[in-house]
């Protein structure tokens, strides 16, 4: 099992960043009081970040993660079953590659 | 929210990483493709379950590989790694109900440990009125055991398997992010603050092409947006 110098360098710079980005949110925020139009703003954070995530990506992959997401939000919304939403959409996705 | 005091207990840990049963799922074909592009850049098994134990972050980790060279270029895999996580920075302070009551390691091992899906569920189970901050660190060490584990086998499998661009297999990432926001959904409130972050961040990813600013674009047009509307007609109210 080897390990390159230069990998290594890279993994660690890496893991600096993404902590930064993990800790140093939440470290900010916790300098300042948040105002009611902040906190405010927050509430909305959850969705208008995974709408963010998911939207831009079914537009570059086009209709098979389309008609899996379809699927996916449909049994999730029906049985709130995490596991059961993704293999329906994922058998979804799959039907629409196999006929494509 | 209730007055009971947020507490950290083992128990809470357990339930978490019972909790992210369902996540690990998920996550495994896309820790299996990490895998697969580490061994095809020419990484050990060392190194892939290194990299994925240290950095944590499934999309920045595929980035980079992706443009992984001998040796790699130091600078554009920092950057990717920042740009693709820019994300978590938002994450952290929407759990400050919970993490504004831990110390020490438990809040600094707390927010290594968030990555999406176990940020998701314990934003569910913080507003449902838990109040055992373990469950964020409990979920979070399943899903980074469940991460290096499927990377360095997928690493393993390497020449078996391997899914061509747009397999449907890629699709499973996607899947658990939107059955996640389907659970978001709140009502009529919304629908202006998701459309505007699915027009900014679709704009966003056709103006600047292989970046990853979108997501955070995206999130602060929407988040923005809601929040100003919503003190708008408060203080119309008043």
């Amino acid at each position: 099992m080897t390990f390159d110098p230069w990998n290594l360098t890279a993994f660690v710079l890496m893991a600096i960043a993404t902590y930064a980005c993990r800790a140093g949110g939440y470290w900010l925020f916790r300098q300042i009081s948040p105002s009611p139009t902040l906190r405010a703003i927050m509430a909305y954070i959850p969705g208008a970040l995974f709408v963010s995530f998911v939207v831009p990506a079914i537009i570059k992959g086009g209709l098979q993660p389309l008609v899996g997401a379809v699927a996916t939000a449909a049994v999730m919304l029906a049985t709130r079953s995490l596991p059961l939403s993704i293999t329906v959409g994922l058998a979804a996705a799959w039907a629409v590659w196999l006929f494509r | 929210m209730t007055d009971t005091p947020v507490v950290f207990t083992r128990a809470g840990m357990l339930r978490g990483a019972k909790d992210s049963f369902p996540l690990l799922v998920g996550m495994t074909p896309f820790g299996l493709v990490c895998g697969i592009m580490a061994q095809g850049v020419g990484m050990s098994v060392g190194e892939i379950s290194l990299m994925s134990g240290l950095v944590y972050a499934g999309a920045a980790q595929v980035v980079a590989l992706a443009i992984w060279g001998h040796p790699p270029d130091l600078i554009s895999v920092t950057l990717a790694a920042f740009v693709v996580n820019l994300r978590f920075a938002l994450m952290g302070p929407v759990l400050a109900p919970w993490l504004n009551h831990m110390r020490g390691w438990r809040l600094w091992g707390s927010l290594f440990m968030t990555v999406d899906q176990n940020w998701a569920l314990s934003l569910r189970e913080m507003n449902a009125g838990g109040r055992d901050a373990g469950y964020l660190m409990g979920s979070g060490m399943a899903l980074w055991l469940m991460w290096v584990g499927t990377s360095a086998l997928g690493h393993i499998l390497g020449s078996q398997i391997r899914p061509e661009p747009g397999h449907p297999l890629f699709f499973t990432a996607l899947g658990v992010f939107v059955a996640m926001l389907a659970t978001m959904w709140r009502g009529r409130v919304d629908v202006l603050p998701w459309a505007v972050a699915g027009c900014v961040s679709a704009g966003m990813a056709q103006l600047l092409p292989g970046t990853f600013y979108y997501i955070v674009a995206g999130a602060l047009a929407g988040s923005i947006t809601g929040g100003l509307r919503d003190r708008r007609r408060e203080k119309r109210a008043a």
